[in-house]
Parts: C-alpha cells; sequence; structure tokens
C-alpha cells in the first residue's frame, strides 16, 4: 500500500531532516547497486560482488562448532538452573551483567596477549561500536566543539559522531609519502585549523587497526600520539575494534599497552572502544563496549548506556562464551591465520594484475591505489573510475573519497566476507579489466 | 584535591543551573508564581539543603565519587593526581562536555536513585535476606516469570546459527515486526490490526522516546508532559536532547486525570516565555498512577494538538496489565477509527514487561508519519536489538496461544495482587487510586507526613527506606505537584511478600501518627 510522502505540516526537527546520515554517499550508493543485484556462485555468476562491507566470515565454522556444542547455552532453555533464568530474564540493570563484563575484559587481555589489564568495573556495554562512538562523543564534547580523525576514516563516522551530537570532526591529513602515518604535523595543523574557526577541539580518535588502511599504528606514533593529546589536553578515544584481526598479536600494539608501560600516568583522558562485531563476526549480536580510564566518563556512560544496553540473554551467552579460554585461544589464533592468508592471496592476485596496495597487517581489507588508472587526479575521476568498477567490472569497493582521504584514486577492497572461490572470481575481474585498461591505453598511445 | 566537577562548574555555569532545574519539580513555573527564575531557585535551594540533610542521616553510603573497587582497579585509579600540573594551568585532566556534566551532578542524589542504590546494596530476598530491602520503588514485572519458564523448557528452541553473523536491518527483523503486530492486536483485544511496516524496533522503550524527541524537537524546545510521570523521563527525553519537559500537573481531586484546560494554559504560558512546544508525551496506562485515557480524553487531545499543530507521543508500555471496569483505547485505535491527521501521532509499545522479561530489552516506535519513521529506521543503527533476542521473542510472540494464556493468567494475578495490596493499605489509613492498569498502586500517604511539604514526603521516604526497609517512588522526582504521594509497585513481589509489606508500612505508619 503506497503511503504518498507529503511535505510536513507537522513540523520535524532538524535532526530528521538533516542529511548528516549521509545515506546518500557513494559509500552507500555501492551496497544498493549491489542489493539490486547481487553475485551468487550459482543462481547469480555475474552479479556484483560487495568488497564494501568490512565482515568478517573466516571463521564462521568455528563459531558453529562452538555453539553445536554448547546446545544448552544457544537453546536458552529452563534446564540452566532456575535463579539464573530468573536473574537473566529479570536482568535490567545498565551495569550488564558481571560475568559479562569479565568475560569481555578477558577477552580483550587475550587479544593484548595479556600486555595490558582490563578492569571489569571500567566496561560500560552499548548495542555495538557504534553506539559506543556516538555515546563517547556525547559525553566529551559540546555541540559545536569537534572531534580530530586522522583521514582516511570510516566513512561511518561522519554520521555516528556528528548526526546528533551536533559535534563536527576536522580531519587530520595523512600522506601516502609516509604510508599515511599519523603525524605531529598534521595534527598541529588540524587542531590550529580549528583554533582559527573558533571551534574548540575536544578529543582525538584514532582507529587502530585503522579502516580503511588495514594497518596497524605504529608504537612510536602512539606515543607521539599520547604527547599531543596530553599537551593540549584533550581525550583520546582509541577504535580497537579490529584488535583481534591483527595478522599477527606482536604487530598490534594497543594504547592501553602504552598506558600499562608509563603507569597509568596521564591516562584519564584516554578511552578505548570495542565490539565484537568484526573479531568474532558477530555484527548481529550488536556488542560494544566503552573503556575509559576515567571516572565520570565511565560513570556518565554507564547512565547513558540506558539508550543502548545489550539483552540479558545476549550477555550471558557471550558470558559463557569468552570465558572458554580454550576456545577463544583457538579462535584467535586461527582468525588471524586465516585473515592473513586471504591478505596474502588478495594482495599476490592484484600484483599480478600490476596494481599496488598499502602495507597491511590488519583488518578485514587493503587499501589499493589504483591512481595509475585515473585520467586526472581528482575526485571526480575516482568516482568515475568507481563507477566503472561497480557497474563494469561488477565489483563494490569503496572509493577513497568517501573515507575523506586527500589523494585521489586509493580504495578499499574487503576480502572477509566471502569465501575463497568468490575471491579468485573476484581477482580475475580485476585482472581481466587491468588487462584491458591497458589495451585500452596502448591504444590510444 | 582532584574534583573536576568544581572546575567544570565553573566553566559551565549554565550547565550547573540546568542540573539543578532538572531534579527540582518546576511547581513554581507551572503554577504562574514568580517566573522561571524564582520558580526554580526557590525550591532549588530547598532541595538543596534537604539532600545534604538526607545524606548526613543516611547511613555512610559510598559518596558518589568512588565506586566499589577491585583490587585490580587500584593500578588504574589516576596516578596524575601527583604528576605536575598540565602546563596550560590547573584546569585539570581532560573535562566532559557540559551534557555529561549535568547528567554526573543529576540524579545522583536524588530519592529515585539513591533508593534503587539502597536496594541493590540489600536486596530483600524470602529466604536469604528477609531482612532486605524490599523493591517497590521500580515498575517491573514478575507475575508471570513461571510461565515464561515452562515454554522455554518446552519448547526448547536452539539458537540458529545462520543469519548471525552477518548484519542485519538496524531497525529489526520483519519477522519480529510482524510477530509483534500480532502480539499487540492479541493484547488489546480490539479489532486493531497493526501495521507491521510502520513498526521501528530498539533495544528498549528509552532509546524509542529519545529516538522521537531527537526526530521531533530541536534543543530548547519542549514536550508538555502530564504529571506525575516517570522519573525515566526525565533522562530519556532530555539527558542528550537538549530538549526540555513542562510538567502539567494532574490533581488528585481530579483522580489525576488530564484536563485539557491546564494542557492549555501550560501551552500558554510556555508561548509567552517563548518556548516553542512542538508536542505532548504521555503514557496510557499512565506510569506512575496506572489510570487509563478514556475516549473522550484522547479525542480532546487529538483535538488540542491538531489547533496546535503539535505531535502526540504515546508510550503505551503496559498494555497487558489492565484489567477491570475500563477498557484500554490504544491511540492506534483513535487514529484509525477518526478523521485525524495520523502523522502527527507516534506511539511507543513494551515488548518485554507484559512477559515477565525487562532483560530482554525490545521495545517498538509505531507511527505513520513517513519522516519520522524514515529517520527513526536510520536512528535504530544506534540502539539495534541483537538478533539471537530477536529470534526468540519471534517464536514467543507467535506462539498466539501461549501469548493468549499468559496475558489471561497475568490479568488475573495482577488484579489479585493489586486488591489484596490496596485492602492491606486501607487497613493502616492509606487510600490508593482506583487504578486499571500498570504496575504500580499510587498511595495517598500525606496523612502520615509531619509537614505537608516536598520535604516532609522525602522525610517519610526517608523513613519507609531506612526503618522499614521499603524502597518506595515518593511522588516528587515524579513531579507530583501534592505532597505525600508514593509509588508501590507490587508486581516484583511474591503473594506471600505483601503482608509482609504491609506490615513494615505499618511500623511507620504508627510512629508517624503517633503524637510525639
Amino acid at each position: 500500500m503506497a503511503i504518498e510522502i507529503e511535505t510536513p505540516s507537522v513540523s520535524l526537527s532538524k535532526v530528521a531532516l538533516s542529511e548528516t546520515h549521509g545515506e546518500d554517499s557513494p559509500y552507500f550508493a555501492g551496497w544498493k547497486a549491489y542489493d539490486e543485484n547481487p553475485y551468487d556462485e550459482l543462481n547469480n555468476p555475474s552479479g556484483v560482488i560487495q568488497m564494501g562491507l568490512a565482515e568478517n566470515q573466516v571463521s564462521f565454522d568455528l563459531l558453529e562448532q562452538y555453539l553445536e556444542q554448547h546446545s544448552e547455552l544457544a537453546a536458552n532453555s529452563g534446564r540452566s538452573s532456575t535463579s539464573s533464568f530468573r536473574e537473566n530474564a529479570l536482568f535490567q540493570d545498565y551495569h550488564g551483567l558481571q560475568s559479562f563484563r569479565k568475560a569481555m575484559a578477558s577477552f580483550m587481555e587475550q587479544i593484548r596477549g595479556g600486555r595490558a589489564k582490563f578492569d571489569p568495573d571500567r566496561i560500560v556495554i552499548t548495542a555495538g561500536a557504534t553506539a559506543a562512538n556516538e555515546l563517547l562523543t556525547f559525553i566529551l564534547a559540546d555541540p559545536g566543539d569537534a572531534l580530530l580523525i586522522p583521514t582516511p576514516y570510516y566513512p561511518g563516522f561522519d554520521r555516528d559522531l556528528r548526526w546528533r551530537t551536533g559535534v563536527n570532526i576536522i580531519p587530520v591529513h595523512c600522506q601516502s609519502s609516509n604510508n599515511f602515518e599519523i603525524t605531529p604535523e598534521a595534527l598541529e595543523a588540524a587542531y590550529n585549523e580549528a583554533e582559527s574557526k573558533n571551534i574548540k577541539v575536544k578529543g582525538l580518535l584514532i582507529t587502530n587497526p585503522s579502516n580503511p588502511l588495514g594497518a596497524t599504528i605504529k608504537r612510536s606514533n602512539l606515543k607521539k600520539i599520547l604527547e599531543f593529546v596530553t599537551r593540549k589536553n584533550i581525550h583520546l578515544i582509541s577504535d580497537e575494534i579490529y584488535s583481534g584481526s591483527s595478522f599477527s598479536c606482536d604487530e598490534f600494539v594497543s594504547i592501553s599497552q602504552i598506558l600499562a608501560e608509563q603507569n597509568y600516568k596521564d591516562s584519564e583522558r584516554v578511552h578505548v572502544v570495542y565490539s565484537l562485531s568484526k573479531d568474532l563476526g558477530l555484527p548481529g549480536f550488536r556488542v560494544g563496549t566503552i573503556y575509559s580510564y576515567n571516572d565520570d566518563v565511565v560513570r556518565t556512560a554507564r547512565r547513558m548506556s540506558s539508550f543502548t544496553l545489550i539483552s540479558s540473554q545476549t550477555q550471558q551467552l557471550l558470558a559463557s562464551m569468552l570465558s572458554d579460554k580454550r576456545f577463544t585461544e583457538n579462535y584467535i589464533r586461527v582468525n588471524r591465520e586465516r585473515l592473513k592468508k586471504r591478505y596474502e592471496m588478495i594482495i599476490d592476485g592484484l600484483r599480478n594484475a600490476g596494481i599496488a596496495c598499502l602495507n597491511g597487517n590488519a583488518g578485514l581489507f587493503c587499501w589499493v591505489n589504483l591512481s595509475s588508472l585515473l585520467l586526472e587526479p581528482t575526485m571526480e575521476c575516482e568516482l568515475e573510475l568507481w563507477k566503472l568498477i561497480l557497474y563494469e567490472v561488477r565489483l563494490n569497493i569503496s572509493p577513497g573519497s568517501s573515507c575523506h582521504c586527500l589523494e585521489p584514486g586509493w580504495f578499499r577492497v574487503c576480502f572477509a566476507n566471502m569465501s575463497e572461490n568468490t575471491l579468485e572470481i573476484a581477482l580475475r575481474r580485476i585482472h581481466d579489466f587491468m588487462d584491458r585498461m591497458r589495451k585500452v591505453k596502448i591504444s590510444l598511445q | 584535591m582532584k574534583n573536576p566537577k568544581k572546575n567544570i562548574s565553573s566553566t559551565t555555569g549554565g550547565g550547573a543551573a540546568a542540573g539543578m532545574r532538572v531534579i527540582v519539580p518546576l511547581q513554581g513555573v507551572v503554577q504562574g508564581r514568580g517566573g522561571l527564575f524564582f520558580g526554580s531557585v526557590i525550591p532549588c535551594a530547598l532541595f538543596y539543603f534537604l539532600q545534604l540533610y538526607l545524606r548526613r542521616r543516611s547511613d555512610p553510603a559510598p559518596p558518589p565519587d568512588t565506586e566499589p573497587e577491585n583490587s585490580s582497579g587500584t593500578l588504574q585509579r589516576v596516578q596524575s593526581r601527583s604528576s605536575l600540573p598540565s602546563p596550560r594551568g590547573s584546569s585539570g585532566p581532560a573535562q566532559v562536555s557540559s551534557r555529561a556534566n549535568s547528567v554526573v551532578k543529576q540524579g545522583a542524589d536524588g530519592p529515585y536513585y539513591l533508593g534503587l542504590k539502597r536496594v541493590e546494596e540489600d536486596p530483600y530476598h524470602q529466604l536469604d535476606n528477609p531482612g532486605g530491602v524490599i523493591q517497590l520503588g521500580l515498575a517491573e514485572n514478575r507475575l508471570v516469570l513461571d510461565l515464561v519458564e515452562e515454554w522455554l523448557s518446552d519448547s526448547a528452541k536452539e539458537l540458529s546459527i545462520s543469519g548471525i553473523t552477518t548484519y542485519h536491518p538496524f531497525d529489526g527483523l520483519i519477522e519480529l515486526k510482524i510477530a509483534a503486530a500480532g502480539f499487540m492486536s492479541q493484547v488489546i483485544e480490539g479489532p486493531h490490526l497493526f501495521n507491521p511496516e510502520q513498526i521501528v524496533l530498539t533495544a528498549g522503550a528509552t532509546p524509542a522516546i529519545e529516538m522521537l524527541i531527537f526526530s521531533l524537537a530541536d534543543p530548547g524546545n519542549a514536550f508538555l508532559v502530564p504529571a506525575p510521570y516517570s522519573p525515566d523521563l526525565d533522562g530519556d527525553v532530555k539527558w542528550r536532547t537538549g530538549v526540555e519537559i513542562i510538567p502539567v500537573p494532574c490533581r488528585s481531586a481530579d483522580n489525576f486525570s488530564l484536563s485539557i484546560t491546564s494542557l492549555d494554559r501550560a501551552f500558554n504560558q510556555a508561548k509567552k516565555r517563548g518556548v516553542k512546544i512542538r508536542g505532548i508525551i504521555l503514557s496510557n496506562p499512565s506510569n506512575p498512577v496506572g489510570i487509563l485515557y478514556n475516549r473522550e480524553t484522547l479525542y480532546d487531545l487529538m483535538d488540542f494538538a491538531t489547533e496546535k499543530n503539535i505531535h502526540i507521543i504515546s508510550n503505551e508500555l503496559f498494555i497487558g496489565s489492565t484489567n477491570g471496569s475500563d477498557k484500554f483505547v490504544s491511540m492506534a485505535e483513535i487514529i484509525e477509527t477518526e478523521d485525524f491527521d495520523r502523522i502527527r501521532v507516534h506511539i511507543v509499545y513494551g515488548l518485554s514487561n507484559d512477559l515477565s522479561l525487562p532483560g530482554l530489552r525490545i521495545a517498538l516506535i509505531y507511527t505513520f508519519n513517513e519522516h519520522v519513521l524514515s529517520a527513526s529506521k536510520k536512528l535504530a543503527r544506534f540502539s539495534s536489538v541483537s538478533v539471537p533476542t530477536q529470534h526468540l521473542l519471534i517464536s514467543m510472540l507467535s506462539d498466539t496461544k501461549f501469548v493468549r494464556q499468559t496475558i489471561e493468567v497475568s490479568r488475573e494475578r495482577l488484579q489479585r495482587m493489586r486488591n489484596e495490596f490496596v485492602n492491606g493499605l486501607k487497613e493502616l489509613g492509606i487510600e490508593c487510586v482506583n487504578s486499571c492498569g500498570g504496575f504500580i498502586c499510587w498511595a495517598d500517604m500525606s496523612s502520615l507526613i509531619k509537614s505537608y511539604s516536598e520535604k516532609g514526603e522525602l522525610d517519610l521516604w526517608d523513613k519507609l527506606l531506612n526503618n522499614a526497609k521499603i524502597n518506595a517512588l515518593p511522588g516528587s522526582p515524579c513531579h507530583c505537584v501534592e505532597p505525600g504521594w508514593f509509588g508501590l509497585c507490587f508486581t516484583t513481589l511474591s503473594e506471600g511478600d505483601i503482608p509482609l509489606v504491609i506490615q513494615r508500612v505499618r511500623g511507620v505508619s504508627e510512629t508517624c501518627r503517633s503524637p510525639s
């Protein structure tokens, strides 16, 4: 039944009418194209292959196995003791189940190889990292204030951090010349830009490992970042949602490790965001956490988490799963190995097609340089190329401009949300496409 | 000594005042005396001194600043206290926003939160802790937990692994929307059918309400809310949105029913002050009083909203709790049956309370306003329900036989409990509002308070909490203008507990009535 949309006669808010949700950007347009013509091995082999969605499906079998072996958990039946059922059913405390927070803390410690400790009482639960990031923004900044974010960054931040909060994002521009590393000069420049516009900077948000770069932040850079935020007396949010997806435990250094090493001096300005959506491949569970070293932030976040809680059923299920050390240790190790293998597969394939990528060591995607294919080094040409790849090659990849990358021609290509077969087919398509482009170039010369 | 709150209040003076205003009932404002400033300063000061008085009197509960620490937590306690002052001066480490600051200040000392805390620390348990604090201040329904438990063990539903590893529409699975629509029709027992396409599922009523506020109002705007209302609403509506609530007091003489005249008066007063009213928020059954809005009043409300061109948010969170002579009429029915503009009405339904499963935290927004629907669908990403939880609820709600039986039993038990409770209180000379819905008895305990004022009321609340070990919900955080009214939720009790509760209340009432 069609419902006509008229101009609202009862007025709505600016939030409702604003475009900040960003769903008209190319990042999301690609998803629409995929939805209309999705690749399927049997039924639609020429459909669009989704390489724009950072989902982790490589270790799905491990989860399946665990849930099958522990079906009594999954069934959520009254076979579990009566009192625990009652607790579970009635539990609506915004502190979150103690057992769940303990399990999360221990899981986060395991990911960091035990090099940092997490106190369960500092964990605030939220329905996903999206909510965690928004909640922190509400707490740390007032409308009109700003957060600094190094580019390129996850396109969703434009919406998650700005839409309802009224907070601005000031990009910290990073360059390919030094592998997009965050430099003190870039940080200063961004901070000064804010000052010149009379905008108050309240914090810096880094994603480590980085989305879309697929690389961890070096220890030395983390230290410089910490020095910068201390000097400016601002907050530091470290979104470590891909921490369990670094290809080896040693490659990833968390800000929590740096703090532990300096005896938690100046830690009150640091807040870590984590979620199970990427590492565990459970985006449907909507599980996120804020870990803050600041008592006021913990307290406030906890109260405000009433806007975004996780059902007690889900908390209990995960509490059991994540405190099963045998399962988690195995999962973390195997997941890392498989992601590394995927990464190597795609890098090789791209190299054979004559495409260069940034050296990556984490995440579910690689940062690919297609600037040589641009007619001119402009954003418009990058979007033209993106459209070409979407409709001709039928691959949905994410253009760097949607990630606010200053240099045109970079694209984020996801590799973990498909089977190996599908990845091979995607690589073959890219190979053929590059061949065609080379022939076109030659014929033009 | 580090005290970030002190530092912050000096830089955000407005924030501090706003924070105080939030706790204080806006009696002066509503009654039109002295304007906004005086209306808030006097009760403000009173409340401030009262809190100081209460804090000194109550048990040495740990002050809000310190949380109980694990030994592992001490290492992470701030060492920077002793570190050198930052080069920028003694402003202390990075501060939180003034938004956050007002949340930290607000409510930490109020009876609502203090009461909840006390129950947490010393919860009553029939066997394990018979001397503990009995929770009567939280509207939670445990009456049909046994039936649900039985269903779960009989049905032994397996968690389907498929589908949980991918992203899903943030506004909920269509199967759950369909099941929810069916559930609501069943519970309301009307001919009314709900359209699943107008539904957005959320992780509880709190985010649903907030999402609507964000969609309908800009910072500085306000909503009219019949008072007394649930203290939760203050946080849900105001904390992050910058939107205000203007309470519209309802009086015991009218049995706490809403008068359109009061609504109109409040609207005009706001207009005079330059505050833009965006809508009315009502709860039906009303929370905490528990009365139902009759059809005529709802029509009058629609007329009012149409005339002023504002929205109506109807929180229908306890539809399974209605019983007795009055029939429940949902706003959804009103907009179907009459020639009203549907786009100004937005309803919030709770799915977990009626089934004694508040821990599941599922609610939904129901609206025909396409813009609000579209905005809510996008906003749902911030408060989405876990897929396994959705699957569980789909199974449960689709079992129409189970739903019918459970709601029937729930209503029966509710009525029985309510009658027993009300009669027990009557014997103590305490009358309750004749309510047909909700989980709370709204009781007139004004005869027990020494001074007919907010102070007197809070004094009694304190006695009930510390002497009788009962956490009751006092009227002041509910913005009730008549002192002495208390909300007593009886659905967390078992039948056997009621005599104990009455006995404890008797103890306090005797002390209060005896000449001192």
